[in-house]
């Protein structure tokens, strides 16, 4: 684990006030799911996971396939495509496209892939203002954060701390009223809107046999985005595809139940380019921007792909009681909780941040309730593999390879191993039911951060083995 | 070119040749529900109570005129160009405007108007929701800026959830730009987690069946 891993969850466990915050929302979310996947709420559920899953595998096995077929499909509406490898390729097709379109203002719905980017500091680093609209983005935008969590990014914010920042950030009268505080933000946003020279989605889903980009919302703010100013730019990653709008049918319902335990999300747009002849509203420009970013390298583990397969509904970071302890901030990128730990360390590297896949229980909820089956455990397992390879590799773990070598020696020599146990037994008697602190000696490095954690238990009075030769002694 | 270069970076993973044919595709999951229109009402009245919706059940198109009548009470609205508003006399009514040509008209008009007036091209009946098909007579505004929207459902239109409208639109956005799914008002939870209605859209929906 990297030092400032380590620094980030010890200040998140000192915080009280937050983890009440992160455990309380995240339970609400929890009960909501539930709710709305009962065999009554909606009976086939399993089935329509598995559909999903399937349907997802298929795309991803051929989405050289898929890609083609979607972007034939948007030009033959009057849209345009534009395939790009990185970040740097997004934002100069974007920087391009102001500068022709004459666009200052630039109004935005939630992206993660844009988050992964830094888009908007891309922007702004070129006198574009880029204008979050989300109510909880607009709010960690003027907190310089990242996103707390995929579907609340403000979630570890109260009413007061936004009263403090609308008070600074947009100067408007102190106001500690949660609908009071949203209108405010209604009225701020609204203008932008319909100032706006570009809109910037994201996109849920990209469908391949119809063009069309798919935004799930409940505020209205993607209908804005993508219906008010004169441009609309969906940036979005390749592995969004699914083939047809009728498998809407199965990932709309699996979506809302499985984010916030809605039925259907307040609004579904499906949207395939430019106004059309006679249409009176609707962008007159339709651009969706792919990123590999990646993904293509990802692709090329046919069992790790499935990491692709998530449509960001969050269960897993609700369900996930470190995800619950430590909270979004704590992680290394972009993407948190248990979706964030597989899928960061394909993208950046097995030393981004080493200790992610080892900050698990591995207790199997996040696989429980993905609404794709993705199995994050398993992935993993995998990926922890990874790591220690590329670290022995690397010349790293000497010290624990001679132990895990001493340690073998040891079990594969009785004498050695009662020797052993004797000595520990000696070590550690006399501290009551719980070892809470080790000897000095042995009280270094991982045994020391191991330890640090857990109380051991402490050893009997008398040994097995010494039991066991005294049971037999006796009967003989 | 870049382009190219992701394509061939995709095929490369999958091992794949360009224009490789594809192994066979699962069918799509359309589940229909046999259900009666009374069925079908009575479950869209209690799903959209549960979103704080409204529900009106107008016994003639008259009658729909009159209860939107009744919720203007006098105030602005805008309605879309559907020919049924005008069937039921609701683009006739004092400040109700309607009969859009010119793009600009209508957006100053969306912007400012307290009531948003438009014609549903069909309902879920499961969900409750309005869906709308962008086109001449329906744009994309009026159910949007202003923060009250009145949807009028010909209750012919009622089908029983997404999977039969997706069987009856397989290609929804095919010759239109969007088709949009509103199902309650529009709302927000991410101050912690109270939830508000009407955060960008209308915080307050009704639904006229006719």
């Amino acid at each position: 684990m990297s030092a400032i891993f380590d620094e980030r969850i010890r200040k998140v466990a000192a915080e009280p006030e937050v983890q009440r915050k992160v455990y309380a929302a995240t339970g609400r979310l929890m009960e909501h799911r539930r709710h709305a996947v009962t065999e009554t709420a909606l009976p086939d559920y399993q089935e329509l996971r598995a559909h999903a899953h399937e349907l997802k595998k298929h795309t991803l096995e051929h989405l050289d396939h898929y890609l083609e077929q979607f972007a034939a499909s948007v030009e033959r509406n009057g849209g345009r495509v534009i395939f790009c490898d990185t970040g740097d390729e997004v934002e100069d097709f974007l920087i391009k496209l102001a500068g022709q379109r004459g666009a200052r203002l630039l109004v935005k719905s939630k992206s993660m892939t844009s988050e992964e980017i830094d888009l908007n500091e891309r922007l702004e680093r070129h006198q574009l203002e880029a204008v979050e609209t989300d109510l909880g983005e607009f709010i960690v935008q003027m907190t310089g954060e990242r996103p707390y969590h995929i579907v609340a990014p403000a979630m570890h914010l109260s009413r007061y701390d936004v009263a403090d920042l609308f008070t600074a950030k947009l100067g408007a009268p102190r106001e500690e009223v949660i609908e009071e505080q949203t209108m405010i933000a209604r009225r701020v946003l609204r203008e932008k809107f319909l100032k706006a020279d570009i809109g910037i989605s994201g996109a849920n889903f990209l469908v391949a046999d119809s063009g069309a980009v798919v935004l799930v919302e409940n505020e209205g703010n993607a209908r804005l985005t993508t219906s008010a100013p004169r441009v609309h730019v969906a940036v979005a990653g390749i592995e969004k595809l699914i083939p047809r709008a009728q498998d809407l049918a199965v990932f709309l319902k699996l979506l809302g139940r499985s984010a916030t335990g809605q039925a259907l999300t307040s609004y579904s747009s499906i949207l395939s380019g430019p106004r059309r002849e006679g249409e009176l509203d609707g962008p007159e420009e339709f651009y969706v921007v792919l990123l590999d970013g990646g993904r293509s390298r990802l692709l090329a583990d046919a069992d790790k792909r499935q990491s692709l397969f998530c449509i960001r509904c969050g269960a897993c970071l609700n369900h996930c009681p470190v995800y619950r302890k430590i909270g979004g901030h704590s992680f290394p990128w972009v993407y948190s909780g248990p979706i964030g730990a597989i899928i960061t360390p394909q993208f950046m590297g097995p030393f981004h941040e080493p200790g992610l896949p080892f900050a698990s229980t591995l207790c199997g909820e996040c696989a429980e309730v993905c609404p794709v089956k993705i199995d994050i455990p398993k992935i993993l397992l995998e990926l922890r593999a990874e790591v220690k390879e590329a670290e022995t590799r690397a010349g790293a773990n000497r010290l624990e390879r001679l132990a895990f070598q001493v340690w073998a020696w040891a079990m594969t020599h009785p004498a050695v191993y009662e020797m052993g146990g004797l000595m520990a037994a000696a070590a550690l008697a006399g501290q009551g039911g719980y070892v809470k602190e080790l000897p000095g000696l042995i009280n270094i490095g991982p045994v020391k951060a191991w330890a640090s954690q857990r109380d051991v238990p402490a050893p009997a009075a008398q040994s097995f083995r010494d039991w066991w030769r005294q049971r037999r002694g006796g009967r003989a | 070119m870049n382009r190219e270069r992701v394509l061939a970076n995709v095929r490369r993973a999958l091992g794949r040749e360009p224009g490789q044919a594809i192994a066979p595709l699962p069918e799509p999951r359309i589940r229909i529900a046999q259900t009666a229109l009374e069925d079908r009402l009575r479950t869209m009245r209690a799903a959209i109570a549960r979103l704080t919706g409204k529900f009106y059940e107008a016994a003639s198109p008259r009658d729909a005129c009159r209860y939107v009548a009744e919720q203007l009470n006098g105030a602005e609205a805008v309605a879309s160009n559907a020919p049924f508003l005008a069937e039921c006399g609701i683009t006739a009514l004092p400040n109700v405007r309607a009969g859009w040509t010119d793009p600009a008209a209508l957006r100053e008009a969306c912007a400012r108007a307290p009531f948003g007036i438009t014609c549903a091209d069909f309902a879920l009946a499961d969900t409750a929701t309005v869906v709308l098909l962008t086109s001449r007579e329906e744009s994309r505004l009026p159910s949007l800026l202003p923060p009250c929207h009145l949807a009028v459902i010909p209750r012919e239109r009622i089908l029983s959830g997404l999977d039969e409208l997706l069987a009856r639109e397989p290609l929804p956005v095919d010759s239109r730009s969007a088709m949009v799914l509103i199902t309650g008002p529009s709302r927000t939870g991410d101050i912690e987690q109270i939830l508000v209605r009407g955060v960008h859209g209308p915080g307050e929906i009704h639904l006229v069946v006719v």
